[in-house]
Parts: structure tokens; sequence; C-alpha cells
């Protein structure tokens, strides 16, 4: 950061979300990922003289549930708009897109970055139709152009100039995809591109009303890169206008191997995209009533589901943002408290966010694939409250589990893990094994307290680990200072 | 309205056409005409008047989620100038 | 053979007056004939054509004949046909055999209708006389050193020299009408959005219709019926019933309130047109009709409107021709500027590439609104000089071109070109349905007359046309030399 002036940096997103909807915007084409090349790309995907485009109604219905979800205004009616230029992986040489009169205007983000909480604003969202793709190597002096992808729906989504930041623009892009993904219209796999964002960087002295002049960043496809082109771009424009130079306005890459962003070669001029409204197409008229049809089938949202969360589960900000990243662990997260009625919410918070976890990510699962269902960890869950088995065996009886070798109570039968909790039968291996180690207990009794973990190891053990911990505790802690 | 040179010449740069050095005067002149011919427009003020973009007024029909199309790549690229591996070839170009 | 009407010939075959492959051999021997003096085919199918005749003869004999079954029909280059080249009139499409077929083509096959060959037009459908085509011009039969109009000069030229009964069109500005007026014959322009635009070349989606041509009034509607409906893989086509089109043909027009617009009787037309048209009026009156004089007075805004709403949807819609899936490519492109410019330069005519320039021009930043949107505006006024007199009257009746045919190469500047259309383009932009029937001759060349309807009034307009060719011979005369 500079010594001689604060400098305040203004970044506005713009994401593209692939809507999954089976077939493409404009035609009957699947929009399956992975398909072998121009396998998916019917004759209206690759822009063949006479086609025309039909229009997907499942993509306007996932428009509109974005737009209900955020808050923004939903058109009544909206016009979809060419928006024209030559590239290769654009086969009729215009994007269907929509200009003057987008699906979803308006609406709000709520972010929080260390503890803070911010509105983010959103301008609007509209559909438009993705472009093909393109390779370049492989092709001795020739680039290969795969329009299976052409014709997918998009939904652009673009922020205000509200962020401030790396850290507020990956906690917003980080909310959007969650909300996405939520509501079931994005699949939200960055990976295979699905879920895409460009980022508008500019900086200005802290406190100017004038924006300064903004670069465009693309190729962010994960939100670490989004993070590190950020704080890169922000950076270098500092030092650029420190230096007397000027900030010029253009499109650069981020190359996340060299960690810097560089200017996009092949992209001289601005484009005159020259929009107009596509006469192949008819306005979109939405009636309110359709409109509010759409509204009763949105889940409940990420910060509705937070809330409800920490009231009637007790839990802390934390549990329930981990929790309620992902609506299916959620879901499942609801499951086990309710398949483990009469014991702690917080139990089941734990034992999701730490021990089912933990186990999906060391076998590269995914939760849809879990061996473990929320009504069998609900059933563990209540044999720890019920005192049926220590905490520590019910980590392996959840291994086994976990192994597909049955229920709860199966394992715990089958296993004899079933914890002791007869006192007297206790009492006399606990007096066996004071009586087995007398220097060490004498040891205790002159004040070595952390001995007791000693003994407690030595009765476990005696047990197979079997015994009731806290039982185990109180007896010899009586039988050592008493005797 | 006449155009300059320059003017066509950006045009043509937009429509991705090439135009030959010889042929230039003859499209300037041409193209200057006909917009010369099409500010005729100018004697209406129709600034109340809301565009019309289709000549019925209709709206756009939905059309269900279904995927209908099947492989026909064989069928299409037989009509390609230029394939290999199932892709279209062009001219290497760097993004 | 050949000189009877579509209709005489459906019902003939049925008959078995004569079988499909005997009149389909006839038709392919005069094209064989006559098409080296008339260059009105650019591909003639005969092999196929032939097997379509035999299987339609099993069909009449096996008595499952339908409307048009064995008829012989050609289709205008620009309705891509399956497995047969599609030209387009260009040398952009020259390569290009087409992999599915138009929506027309399949509705008129599946009526029966034998398809002998494609024919000739403006290149992209841009003319006024058929002489921008990449195969050469096309001549009149009337007199071959005379252009037979344009765009679809080609199935004008064909119908009138009797090589086929029928043949389909488009209309764009006049490209039906104008022809057929030149050609003296029959030619109809339906309703925008009564007939698909599935597989039919697009010029200007939103004033591009398909309809047919034929000798007569009848046959118009025999074809029109099999052609009409709606396509749900074209956006603008109409969900509505298609209605008899032959019930209403013999109705009395007595009461028939006829239009004369005051604006179309000023400078610019031919005095022998003029004369011709007084006296097909005479013949209206004399069957009861009410000739009313009404006025349109935007109608000389519909040329300078048109020639920038139509080239600004070509540029767009031509934007596809970029040598990379199909069609002309230039040769060793050196880089991909190179491929787009040349292979665009090199594929289109010198027509197409003004109109594309002109469109990018209107359409491109800071001009957009004095032009485009101006001329959307016009557009608007235009129709509604026409709404305002259809209150007044039922058809509107006039002049179809301001001149009779004239020579191959005289008309060089473009303006003076465009001109040739001053009557028929105000019926594009407002999308109504225009049809044109001989009504005389001036200096031994055809005088066309036009008839406008309102919305969906083509079987009034047909009803019309019918009683005064009922009353006049004018459609039956045959170019000397083809009789």
């Amino acid at each position: 950061m500079s010594l001689y002036m604060e400098w305040e940096a203004v970044i506005g997103l713009e994401a593209h979300v692939q809507l999954m909807t089976r077939s493409k915007i404009f035609s009957g084409a699947s929009t399956a990922y992975g398909a072998e090349p121009n396998t998916q790309a019917c004759a209206i995907d690759l822009g063949l003289p006479g086609v025309l485009p039909v229009l997907n109604g499942e993509a306007v219905r996932m428009a509109v549930k974005f737009g209900l979800a955020v808050g923004a205004e939903v058109a009544t009616r909206s016009i979809f708009a060419r928006k024209n230029y030559f590239y290769p992986d654009l086969p009729k040489g215009y994007q269907i897109s929509q200009y003057e009169q987008p699906i979803v205007k308006g609406g709000r983000l709520e972010i929080a970055v260390d503890g803070r909480r911010k509105t983010i604003g959103i301008t609007r969202a509209h559909l438009e139709e993705d472009a093909g793709k393109s390779l370049h190597e492989d092709f001795h002096g020739f680039s290969g152009i795969d329009l299976n992808r052409a014709g997918t729906p998009l939904l652009e989504i673009v922020s205000e100039p509200d962020l401030r930041g790396a850290a507020e623009a990956v906690a917003y892009m980080k909310k959007l995809h969650t909300l996405v993904v939520y509501l079931g219209i994005c699949d939200g796999n960055m990976q295979e591109g699905s879920f895409r964002c460009d980022a508008n960087v500019s900086v200005r002295p802290k406190g100017a009303a004038k924006l300064g002049t903004r670069t465009e960043l693309k190729n962010l496809n994960s939100f670490r890169f989004i993070e590190r082109a950020i704080e890169f771009e922000i950076e270098r424009q500092i030092e650029v206008l420190e230096n007397g130079g000027q900030v010029f306005q253009e499109t650069r890459l981020y190359d996340p191997d060299e960690h810097e962003t560089r200017p996009m070669r092949g992209k001289e001029e601005a484009f005159d995209y020259r929009y107009f409204p596509d006469p192949d197409l008819l306005p979109v008229e939405l009636e309110r009533a359709v409109i509010e049809d759409i509204r009763a089938t949105l889940p409940e949202l990420p910060d509705a589901k937070l809330g409800r969360f920490m009231r009637d589960y007790g839990l802390t900000v934390y549990e329930a943002e981990v929790l309620t990243a992902d609506r299916a662990l959620a879901d499942y997260f609801e499951a086990t408290a309710k398949a483990a009625a009469d014991t702690e919410p917080k139990l089941a918070a734990n034992w999701v966010m730490g021990d089912l976890l933990g186990a999906l990510n060391r076998d590269g699962l995914a939760l849809a694939k879990s061996p473990v269902s929320p009504q069998q960890l609900g059933g563990l869950l209540r044999r720890i409250a019920d005192d049926t088995i220590s905490g520590k065996i019910a980590k392996q009886v959840f291994e086994a589990m976990w192994r597909s070798e049955g229920d709860a109570d199966a394992i715990i039968a089958a296993k004899g893990l079933k914890q002791i909790t007869d006192t007297s039968a206790i009492e006399k291996i606990v007096d066996n094994i004071i009586a087995a180690n007398p220097s060490q207990a004498a040891q205790y009794r002159a004040g070595q307290d952390k001995l007791l973990g000693f003994f407690v190891g030595q009765v476990m053990r005696a047990t197979q680990g079997k015994a009731n911990p806290g039982q185990v505790n109180e007896l010899l802690v009586r039988k050592l200072k008493g005797g | 309205m006449s155009l300059s040179r320059d003017e066509v010449e950006r045009i043509a740069h937009l429509a991705r056409i090439r135009i030959d050095e010889a042929d230039i005067p003859g499209y300037v002149r041409n193209l200057s005409d006909i917009l010369d011919f099409v500010a005729q427009m100018n004697a209406v003020d129709a600034a109340n008047v809301s565009p019309m973009a289709h000549p019925l007024d209709e709206s756009q029909r939905l059309r269900d989620d279904v995927v209908t199309e099947t492989d026909q790549r064989e069928a299409f690229q037989a009509v390609a100038p230029q394939v290999e591996a199932g892709l279209y070839l062009v001219p290497k170009f760097v993004e | 053979m050949h000189q009877r009407s579509l209709a005489d010939l459906a019902a003939a075959l049925r008959r078995r007056e004569f079988s499909s492959e005997e009149l389909t051999r006839a038709c392919l021997g005069r094209i064989a004939r006559f098409n080296p003096r008339l260059n009105a085919f650019v591909t003639v199918t005969e092999e196929r054509a032939l097997g379509a005749a035999r299987a339609a003869d099993q069909r009449i004999k096996a008595g499952e004949a339908r409307a048009l079954e064995g008829v012989p029909i050609a289709h205008k280059d620009i309705f891509c046909t399956k497995g047969i080249r599609t030209s387009c009139g260009s040398r952009m499409l020259d390569n290009f055999i087409a992999p599915y077929d138009a929506t027309v083509v399949e509705k008129l096959e599946q009526a029966g209708a034998i398809m002998v060959g494609k024919t000739n037009m403006d290149e992209f459908a841009m003319g006024s006389s058929n002489e921008t085509s990449h195969y050469g011009p096309v001549c009149n039969p009337w007199d071959i050193s005379m252009v037979p109009g344009g765009s679809s000069g080609g199935s004008a030229a064909a119908v009138a020299a009797r090589l086929v009964p029928g043949a389909t069109g488009t209309d764009t500005g006049g490209s039906i009408r104008q022809p057929a007026a030149l050609c003296g014959i029959s030619g109809l322009k339906p309703t925008y959005g009564a007939v698909s635009r599935y597989g039919m070349i697009a010029f200007a989606s939103s004033l591009d219709q398909a309809g047919p041509f034929a000798v007569s009034a009848e046959d118009l509607a025999v074809m029109l019926q099999a052609m009409s409906g709606f396509d749900p893989r074209d956006s603008t086509s109409l969900d509505r019933p298609v209605p008899d089109y032959r019930a209403a043909l013999d109705d009395a027009i007595a009461g028939l309130r006829i239009g004369l617009p005051k604006e179309y009787l000023g400078e610019g037309l031919d005095a022998g047109v003029a004369k011709a048209v007084e006296e097909a009026i005479k013949v209206f009156e004399r069957l009861g009709a009410k000739p009313v004089e009404i006025s349109l007075p935007n109608s000389r805004l519909a040329v300078p409107t048109y020639y920038v709403v139509a080239p600004a949807e070509c540029s767009s819609n031509l934007a596809r021709y970029d040598g990379v899936r199909f069609g002309y490519r230039c040769a060793e492109p050196r880089d991909l500027r190179d491929l787009y410019e040349r292979s665009r330069g090199e594929g289109f005519g010198a027509e197409v590439k003004r109109r594309i320039l002109i469109g990018t021009y209107v359409l491109s930043s800071g001009y957009y609104d004095a032009y485009y949107l101006k001329a959307q505006r016009l557009r608007r006024l235009i129709s509604a000089d026409f709404a305002r007199a259809f209150g007044q009257v039922d058809v509107i009746l006039g002049p179809t071109s301001p001149s009779v045919a004239f020579k191959l190469g005289a008309k060089q500047d473009p303006l003076t070109m465009y001109l040739c259309d001053i009557y028929t383009i105000a019926v594009n932009l407002a999308g109504l349905p225009g049809m044109s029937i001989p009504c005389g001759f001036a200096g031994g060349l055809p005088v066309g007359l036009q008839l406008i309807g309102n919305y969906f009034t083509e079987p009034r307009l047909l009803n019309a046309a019918h009683r005064y060719q009922r009353e006049t011979d004018w459609h039956r005369r045959v170019p000397p030399g083809f009789e």
C-alpha cells in the first residue's frame, strides 16, 4: 500500500451462470457436459442457413427464481437483442442476449467480511446464449472449434460497483454461488465452467467521487484466482498511478502461474455491438400471477436457513454458516437432528461438521454418496446421549457404519461395545489397577494430579475402552484421594 | 449524407468484408446516395411514436425443456470447409 | 397439359386422365428445352422428381391422393431442400447441400407435390430484377431481353413459361408480387406469420414471407392451403387455424369496398400501367364493387424506411456466412481476419455487400437512433395508415409495379432499382397480405394489379381476384413461343 496517499479500490463483478436446463436456450439439443465435440450442436446451434430460435421456458423460470431470490424487479416484458460481433466460437456472428429490457432489474445480496455485514447491489441479470469453445493446440497452425456449448443458457448477473477489495469480491461471489446452487438453477461446477466471473477493477484516491479508469479481468475460474487476480490488479494500478502513469481501459487475463494480469492480445478495438431487438423472437411477457407461482416454488434461501438454524438449533454463526453453505448438507444435518430426537442439536452439528465431512473428504466422496444416512447417524447419536456408548467408542461404531457393516445398534451388539456402567464392576477394576500401581498412586496422592490420566488409561485398557469415562474418573479420584 | 472513405473502410471492417482498393470509390458513392435517399425519413417527426419491431402484437411462445435433437455431426460436417477430429478448423487465432 | 391450371391438373391426375410421371416428364422436357433461354432454374432434380412421380401414381391408384398429389412444382432456391443444393442465388452457398428441409418444402411434399427443381433468384433475395444472381440473370418469357422482376424471378418465369404449374417464392419488399406482375402471372404474399419461415434462408426477418406463384387465384388458394399453418420451430409463426382458402372463391363481390390510394397515382407511374389498372377497376365496378378514394399519407416514407430496416436485419442475418462451418471459403486464408474478409468479400455479390454495409452503418453506435429506431417508428405510422384505411374499405387496389418489365442491364443505379418496389414495400412493413394478378398489357408487356387486404383476409383477397379472373382472361395468356 502507498505511503503517500490512501487509495480505494472499486470493483464490479459480472457472473456468467450456466442454467441447469436439460436442453439449450433456443434449441432442443442437450446441454450435458463432456460430450464428443460437435455432437450436441444441432442445426440451430450451428447457425445453419434458415434456422430459427425458440425459447426454453425453463430458462425463463430459472431467471425469475433468481430475480425473486435477490429481491429484484422481474420484468413483465423483456426483449431479446442481438449482440453482433465476429468470433469463431459464435456461429451466427451474433449472440442472442438482452440489452435494454432485461428480465431482472435491481436486487441485492448481503455479504459478511471479517464479521462486518455489507449489502451489495445488483444492477441487472439477463438471459443469453453461451458461445462454443476453441482449442488451439494439436492442430498444426489451426484452431479447432467445438460448438457443443453454443446455445447453453446463461444468466449474466451484473453487480453494482459496490465492492471495495478482493475479500469482498470473493465473499460476494461465494454468496452468489451458494444462492444459485440453492435455487437449483446452476450446478456451480467452476471447473466445468458452469459459474464464471469477470471483474471490473479500478482505483481512486480515497474519498474521491469520480471513478478511475477500469480494466476488465477475465479467466477467473476459481475463488482463489478471483482473489489473487484482483489483489494483483489493485496493486498494479496503484503503482502505475503513483509513478505518474495512466491506467488504460483494457481487458486483461489472469495468469495463475506467474500470478499477474496481462493485457489480452487480439482485442485491440472496442467492439461496436450494434445491439437491436432480435426480429426472430417476440417480447417475453410474464403475468404477475405466473411470477407469483414461481415465487411459491422458491426453496428456503441460505440467509433464512442460517437464521433459523441459529434460532431453532442453538448453533453459533460459524456452525450455522458451515452447515448452510450447501443445501444438501443443511438437509442432511436437519434429518440427522430429527432422527436423533431427544439429543442436543449441537451433537448432530459436531458430528456432521466433524466426522461426516471428515470421512467424505478422506474418501473423496460427495455427500450424496455417503454410506451413512442421516437416519443411521441419528441412531448413533442417540446411543451416545443415552450412555449406551461413549463418544470415543461411537467413533469406532461410525467407522464400521461407514464400511456398511450395519446400523449402530447392530454393530454395538455384534462387537460387544456396550459401555460398562455397572458401578461395582468398574469399582472392582479400579481397585485392581490402584493396587497394581502403588508408586504411581503414591505420587498422585503427593500432588501429581496429571497421573490421573495414567490411571484412566489403565482402566480403559482393562475394559477395552468400554467403561463409562465419567464414572471411571469419579471413582479413581475418590479412591486415590480417599483411599 | 456523404460518407468518407475512412467511414466506408471502418464499416467494411465491422462487417468483415474485404473491398478491393479499386472498388472503394464506387461503394463510397453508392452508400452515400442511399443514405441521402433514406434521409427522407427526416421529413416526419415521429418522436412520440413507439417503434414497431414486429408486424403483429404477439408474445414469445415458450418451449418445454426437453432434449429433442440427436447427434447429426456427420451430416452437418459433410458441408464443412475443414474439419478434424470432429472440430471445425480455422487459422489459429490467439486468445 | 402445360397450359392447364394447377387445380385442374390435380383433379385430372386424380381422375387418372394421365399419370404424374407423364406430367412430370412433360415439365422436365419443357425445362430442358426452355431453361437455356430463360435461366429460370439453378438445379433440376430429374431423377428424384420421377421417383416421386411414380410414388404419387401408386398413391393415386390406391385412392390415397392428397391435395396436390403428383403435381410438379418448383422451389425458389432460398428454401432448404435436404440433400439438394440450396444456393440462394449466391456464390457463398454454391456448394451448400442443405442437411434439412424447410417447413414449406415439407408441407408441400406432404400434400403430394413433386419438386422438379430449384429456381434462380436475386442473390440472398436482394433485388427487383433477378440480375444479381451468381448464376446469371433470368429472362422474362414475354421478351427475353427484359427482366422478369425479382427477387423470385426464376419462379415467376418458370410459371409464366408454363414449365411448372406452381412455384414457391418469398417476398420481403415485393419479391413475389413484382415478378408476378412483370411476368403476367398471379402471386401472393400472405399475412406475416401465416407461413413458416423455418428453413427459408433469412434476409430481413421481420419482413420475409413465403408464398405461391401460379397462373390463377384459385391455384394460389390450393398452394397456400398446403403451405400455411403454425410451426413450433418458428417463433414468429402464428398459432391460428388455417381457413379453407377456396371456400369463398366464388362468393359475389357486390358491395365490396375497394380503396384507391390517391398517393399511388402520382409521378413515376407508367401511363400504360395506369390505364390497365383503371380498366381493371372498371371490371370490379361492373361486379358490384364500390371504389372509395383513400389516403395513405405516409406511403412516400415506405421505401426509405425499408432501406433502413431491411439492410439492418440482413447485415446481422448474413453474419453467419463466414467460411467456417459451411459455404464458400476463400483459398489459403492467411489468418482469421483474412478468412472472414475474403470469404465474405469474394462470396457475396455487390448488391448484397452494399446492403450489409448500409445495415451495419445504420445499427452502429451513434446512428442507431437516427436511422434504425426512426425507421421502426415510421413503420408504425405506415401500418397505422393501413389500419385507418381498412376501417373504410375491404380491399385496397392499385398497380403492383410503376412500370412493366425493363431491359436487362437498364437499371445500373441501385436507387432506381429500389423504386421498383414503391407500391409493394409498405405491405411488408405492415405485415399485411398482398397479391398481384395480371390485368392487361402495356407495350406488349404484362401489367400487374395489386390487391392488399387486412390481416388474415386472404380468403377475401382470393375471392376478389378469382371473380375478376372469371370475367377476364389476362391470366390465361401465354407468352409467345411458350405455347
